[in-house]
């Protein structure tokens, strides 16, 4: 489904990200991890050309991301809360994105009745503007927003950051059932590892740029994952 | 402990995003500041002189200059509160980070009250009002009195500006206000009803008593003090830091669904105009420039058509120019949504040119009544209409191709220019939209006739509007190679 190409990206001559190959395969859930700066967000921002690479290129569904805007009738994302529209309600934003993407309203209500448990009474019905609900409840719109019209590809950068855990827990099952559809590919990013190798099929570890572990997920992913992030702070250590 | 507040106050203004800009326009905008500062000082000096001149030449009639500034004094105060009113902020949003730290609540609002203080809204009217007063002086007035109502002058200033911080928001006391006073000053200018007649005196009686300056000298230590006690007890994250919610409404808009596929950005670009205060702001000034043809009204433009045919682009494309040249600026909050979400450049352009055409017809709907004042008028509008919604509004979107400023939807406080938002290439853009109409007017007006050259034009928009779609794909091209400088550039946060 996506393939990615001697991908780089250089900001004044620092690399942020330096990938030689990447394919994933449609169905498959990835979640990415890596610390801050390790170009999680970076490569995130490249598959849905908001940045311009400096070599290579992605191919999703066999589209060329920098050249056409084919890829975007079956993707959908939500990286940051510049994907929100602040004067909008809820609803309202619902309703603009479902209509974006060929659905009328009662299509769209379907979603929001789908997923009012994960809104837990909140954000839907409030008569609150995004721009004024809390960052949470933002963050839930948001996600909910990019489930709209059965897209192929899903890109969550962070979804569980800023969540009660309730919602954690609720969308950790969402985004299960998106990874048992074979139809439907998802990259998830996250800086808890616990949620990470609970979710995703196959765990990509970010480094500097650089991909340093591709592990399909087996029940020692998360040590594996946690001691490697434990060398890093270790070996931080010895050097000072 | 001034010593942080002034070392923040320092790096707030040096590190400020107007700063850090490119250094020819850091030196153009310190020039044009520097300009204001001494226009109003050679004001302040040289407007007894001129007014003085009137006077011997029978311009004006009144006894001395003197009595003509105090005369149309009550303007310039209102005019102070209006521009305070629209541009001066409550200084509260750089006060959240220190009420944690150990200063008292007392010192923060001293502090954010100082600022207002020392601002450049009271360092202008100072700098008409000493030098003025220094001529006073010159000119032989009495000291006393003229001290006095200098020290008045500066009582109602300082009282107008911590007025100012505590109406602020209040809009419905300060709308109905700022209307009637400008009723009161077009009565005036037609001499129906003369309002200074009134207040005239009240400024002459603090030069006349030298005592008097203690009444709005005291004001502004009662304004100031009342000022410093409700900003005191507004100082909780909940009350007055707490920015405004308004309860949701939402309106059915389905009507625009005939539009089809351009009806959803329509629909949005609606609700953006009607519920952020900077783009209401915009639109509604927009249509402010439907009277801007009396500018022109006087004996000396009268007979030249060609200003009216100036008239007759900004009339009926007021909106077209004021909301139309930050396209796409308006979505810049949410840009990265816009060109990864399922939208085609083609659709989003076009919906925003749908826009402006709709309201270029309105203001053109509105500007039937020129028909009063003559055919010529009337005739200018049309052209002027035909030639913004046919070619301007392209030429519109094609500036917008270079404009990266990110707007803040729900402030006001650059809603009268944006210095960012003028670059060389947007300037560029101000040839085909004013200049060359008028070119083809005399062009055509001059070797044929006036009618010639009104047809000129309205021949001209024709034109734009049949190759429209040639012009968007080259509009396209644009916007697709700026996209990922647009991007990165509205991601930065003033």
């Amino acid at each position: 489904m996506i393939s990615i190409q001697n991908l780089s990206k250089q900001y004044n001559g620092v690399s942020v990200l330096d990938i030689e190959h990447l394919e994933i395969p449609q169905g498959q859930a990835i979640g990415l991890v890596g610390n801050n700066g390790a170009g999680k967000t970076t490569l995130f921002s490249l598959l849905l050309d908001l940045i311009q690479a400096n070599s290579g290129h992605i191919e999703s569904n066999g589209v060329r991301v920098d050249k056409s805007e084919e890829w975007k009738p079956f993707t959908s994302a939500f990286v940051d809360e510049s994907f929100l529209i602040g004067y909008l309600t809820p609803e309202e934003y619902f309703y603009f994105i479902g209509e974006l993407r060929g659905l009328n309203k009662a299509d769209v209500d379907a979603v929001m009745a789908k997923y009012m448990d994960f809104f837990n009474g909140e954000a839907i019905g409030q008569k609150k503007y995004l721009r004024d609900l809390s960052k949470g409840n933002q963050k839930k719109v948001g996600i909910v927003a990019s489930l709209i019209g059965n897209p192929k590809v899903i890109i969550l950068d962070e979804p569980f950051a800023n969540l009660d855990p309730s919602t954690q827990i609720r969308l950790k099952n969402i985004i299960k059932d998106l990874a048992n559809d074979p139809e439907v590919t998802v990259l998830v990013s996250s800086h808890d590892l616990i949620h990470v190798t609970e979710v995703a099929q196959r765990v990509v570890l970010l480094e500097k740029g650089k991909v340093v572990k591709d592990i399909v997920k087996t029940a020692g992913t998360f040590h594996e994952l946690e001691s490697y992030f434990k060398g890093i702070s270790e070996n931080y250590q010895e050097e000072e | 402990m001034l010593k942080y507040f002034l070392s923040l106050e320092w790096k707030s203004f040096l590190r400020s995003a107007a700063f850090k800009q490119n250094l020819a326009i850091k030196i153009i905008l310190g020039f044009f500041a520097f300009i204001i500062l001494l226009e109003f000082i050679g004001l302040g000096a040289g407007s007894y002189f001129i007014l003085e001149e009137f006077i011997e030449d029978g311009k004006i009639n009144a006894g001395n200059p003197f009595e003509v500034i105090n005369k149309f004094l009550i303007f310039w105060f209102v005019v102070d509160l209006v521009f305070r009113y629209a541009m001066q902020k409550m200084p509260v949003a750089n006060i959240k980070p220190l009420l944690y730290l150990p200063f008292t609540k007392g010192k923060i609002v001293k502090y954010a009250l100082g600022k207002t203080v020392f601002s450049f809204f009271t360092l202008l009217p100072a700098m008409f009002f000493i030098p003025f007063s220094i001529v006073l002086l010159v000119k032989g007035y009495d000291v006393a009195g003229v001290i006095s109502w200098h020290l008045a002058m500066l009582g109602i200033t300082l009282s107008l500006n911590f007025l100012n911080i505590f109406i602020n928001n209040k809009d419905v006391v300060f709308y109905p206000v700022a209307a009637i006073m400008g009723v009161f000053a077009i009565t005036q200018y037609y001499g129906i009803f003369d309002i200074t007649i009134y207040t005239q005196p009240v400024f002459e009686f603090f030069y006349n008593n030298a005592w008097s300056f203690v009444l709005p000298i005291g004001s502004a230590v009662f304004f100031g003090w009342y000022a410093y006690k409700y900003f005191k007890g507004q100082l909780y994250l909940d009350a007055g830091l707490k920015s405004k919610v308004k309860e949701a409404k939402t309106e059915d808009l389905s009507f625009l669904d005939r539009f089809g596929k351009i009806s959803t950005y329509l629909k949005n670009d609606i609700k953006l105009i009607k519920r952020n205060k900077r783009a209401r702001t915009t639109f509604i000034m927009g249509f402010l420039f439907v009277f801007y043809g009396f500018f022109f009204m006087n004996d000396i433009y009268e007979q030249i058509n060609g200003m009216k045919i100036f008239a007759g682009l900004f009339c009926t494309g007021g909106f077209l120019f004021s909301f139309g040249g930050l396209v796409p600026s308006w979505d810049s909050s949410y840009y990265k949504l816009m060109m990864s979400q399922n939208i085609p450049y083609r659709e989003f352009l076009l919906s925003k040119w749908w826009l402006m055409v709709i309201c270029t017809a309105v203001s053109f709907l509105i500007c039937t009544f020129y028909l009063y004042f003559g055919l010529d008028w009337w005739l200018a509008m049309v052209c002027g209409a035909i030639y913004n919604i046919g070619f301007n509004s392209s030429v519109v979107l094609w500036g917008g191709a270079y404009v990266k400023t990110p707007i803040d939807l729900t402030s006001n406080k650059k809603a009268f220019g944006d210095s960012k938002a003028f670059n060389a290439k947007t300037l560029l853009m101000l040839i085909p939209k004013l200049i060359l109409p008028i070119v083809i007017y005399y062009a055509f007006g001059l070797t044929i006739s006036e009618s010639a050259g009104f047809i000129a034009i309205a021949v001209t928009g024709i034109l734009g509007l049949l190759f429209r779609n040639k012009i968007f794909e080259i509009i396209e091209g644009l916007y697709k190679e700026e996209k990922y400088d647009t991007i990165a550039a509205y991601a930065q946060k003033n």
